[in-house]
């Protein structure tokens, strides 16, 4: 079997890989039409950004200090990549509902591609996540946030944060399709984002902190997604140290979430490729 | 092509547990095997190797002329599968459920609508088709769902299970939809825990138990093996009890047997209201006080009772 398995004995790759875009299309479709359906999940991804960058940027705003700059600025890049970390939990939890109502065993009996499954799901999941982006971003103006670089570089930093909740995304279709139970699936969830949002320089300025400690805040990927974003956006990036990772915040930002979907993907795939229901 | 279904040595294991242990039949194009058997039997578990969802650790299977191991795409292309669940889509209506099954078949924008158009009217769900499914009764529900599994016009239909929790009159509708299936030249294979399903739709019956077969035959081989129908009657005195046995082992096939209870005896009786009437007088000739009198058809317990000595 191919990674796109819809190339029969009949049929050539072409029609295989023509097949396997169709497929994709028309289960996107199906997930769009669910955002529609549901508004509580497009006000999951909107408000609760917004409360984010609300609450932490009056709370910790007014006991914080950024060298170079004000909290605010500070903060936003930090909040966006945050939110792209929720993917993990959305995406894993899809997948399990369709798994556990028998969608999956229903579209693993037809003569469709199994990529189709997980790309239309991750992608659809894109989608929310470029929606509360732009939600988050008007919000930062209104309190203050703005991009002072340019029209190239900001769509550089959006891109890097789509990269990531991509990733992200990616990561909780494997968790949902081997977890498949909505306790374990935010549990899990919870292990892995909570230090990768809190080990890291998206809230706090790394400046303060003890040498150790400061080094594992560094190599923590989402700090290097959120430096990039930073001197994309043009906003004050806090202390950049002379450490490797600080100085090249961008290889490894690339690096890691370009690795953890070479990685996460395929067993994801193949993961759905044996999953039934139960 | 005659056999439409093929398996031979089906095993499948996970971990400790073995839940199929070397299973073999054949279906003939055409034609409605009934696998019968209680949970954890393996009945699902022959259908998701069928269905191409499970590989087997041993055992070859073929479906519609095509090995299920090594051309799953093209036994895909040929069947319809619908599970125990109602796998639709619970935020989409009806209508988009049955489009999208058709696209994912590769039908076309056009043709997969006229189909879901035409499936729905089938189903009598126009109605209901741009309702989301979530609003839907569990007959309309399973009645998508075959519907969904009728798309892409499969030559053999699984139906796992299909009418487990509905009303007897959604049941009676969703055994006509099977029956229409099997008439258009559809092979069904259905798995079921319900001994009268099986008797209404299949030619012949397949009852498995821990993981093999245990009777193979036509529904009338099976009861005649199981015996016709019962009578159970439950007395007022326990004083009865002895006398009432022994009339009763009298007019019936066999012994009569009495229930823990000490008041209730049951016997097997010869088919035809024949023998009811003879068990009848022969009780009023006793003088004895009936309770309760009945006669009922042998339940899947009975059948397992008899082919295995164990309860199902």
């Amino acid at each position: 079997m191919t990674t796109i398995a819809t190339t029969g004995a009949t049929s050539s790759p072409l029609t295989g890989t023509i097949n396997a875009l169709s497929d994709t299309s028309a289960l996107f479709g199906r997930h769009l039409r669910h955002l529609v359906r549901m508004p509580e999940k497009l006000l999951s991804v909107t408000l609760m950004p917004v409360a984010y960058v609300v609450l932490f940027g009056v709370l910790f705003g007014s006991a914080m200090s950024v060298p170079g700059g004000n909290y605010e600025e500070y903060l936003m890049a930090g909040i966006l990549a945050q939110t792209m970390l929720t993917n993990v939990s959305s995406t894993a939890l899809g997948v399990a509902t369709d798994l556990g109502n028998g969608l999956v065993d229903r579209f693993r009996s037809l003569p469709m591609s199994n990529t189709a499954v997980l790309l239309a799901r991750t992608g659809s999941n894109l989608v929310l996540s470029a929606v509360s982006i732009v939600v988050m971003s008007a919000v930062g103006y209104l309190v203050g946030w703005r991009i002072t670089s340019g029209v190239l570089p900001a769509l550089g930093g959006y891109g890097l944060l789509l990269l990531l909740g991509f990733a992200m995304a990616w990561l909780g279709a494997l968790l949902g399709l081997v977890l498949r139970d909505a306790e374990a699936i935010n549990s899990v969830a919870f292990l892995i984002v909570l230090p990768l949002t809190f080990l890291s320089n998206a809230f706090i300025p790394l400046g303060g902190l003890p040498g150790w400690l400061r080094a594992i805040c560094e190599w923590n990927p989402l700090s290097a997604v959120v430096i990039v974003c930073r001197q994309l956006f043009g906003n004050v990036t806090g202390a950049v140290t002379t450490s490797f990772a600080g100085r090249h915040p961008l290889a490894l930002s690339l690096l890691f979430t370009l690795l953890l979907l070479v990685i996460v993907a395929p067993l994801a795939v193949r993961a759905y490729r044996r999953a039934v229901t139960r | 092509m005659d056999v439409a279904i093929y398996a031979e040595g089906l095993r499948k294991r996970y971990g400790e547990h073995e839940a199929l242990r070397g299973v073999d039949f054949s279906v003939p194009a055409g034609t409605v095997l009934g696998v019968l058997g209680p949970n954890g039997a393996g009945k699902t578990t022959s259908v998701r190797i069928l269905a191409t969802l499970l590989d087997a650790d041993d055992g070859t299977a073929r479906v519609a002329g095509f090995d299920v191991a090594s051309h799953p795409h093209e036994v895909r292309r040929r069947i319809g599968l619908t599970g125990q669940y109602a796998a639709v889509d619970e935020r989409l209506t009806g209508r988009e459920n049955l489009r999208l099954i058709g696209i994912l078949h590769h039908l076309g924008r056009r043709r997969a609508r006229t189909i879901a158009d035409d499936l729905l009217a089938e189903f009598g769900l126009t109605d209901a088709a741009d309702r989301a499914v979530k609003g839907y009764s569990g007959g309309m529900r399973r009645r998508l769902d075959l519907a969904a599994s009728l798309v892409a016009g499969p030559q053999v239909l699984f139906l796992d299970e299909p009418t487990t929790g509905l009303d007897p009159h959604s049941r009676n509708t969703l055994w006509q939809s099977i029956r229409d299936q099997v008439s258009a030249g559809v092979t069904v294979l259905l798995t079921t825990q319900y001994l009268d399903e099986a008797d209404q739709l299949a030619d012949r019956i397949l009852v498995i138990d821990k993981g093999q077969v245990i009777a193979d035959g036509t529904p009338d081989e099976l009861k005649r093996k199981v015996g016709g129908e019962r009578l159970r009657i439950k007395l007022v005195a326990a004083g009865d009890t002895e006398r009432a046995a022994q009339a009763l082992g009298q007019v019936g096939i066999g012994s009569a047997t009495v229930d823990d209870d000490g008041v209730t005896v049951t016997v097997a009786l010869a088919p035809g209201i024949d023998a009811v009437a003879e068990a009848a007088a022969a009780l009023a000739q006793l003088g004895v006080t009936v309770a309760d009198f009945g006669v009922f058809r042998p339940s899947l317990d009975d059948v397992f009772l008899s082919l295995t000595g164990a309860a199902a």
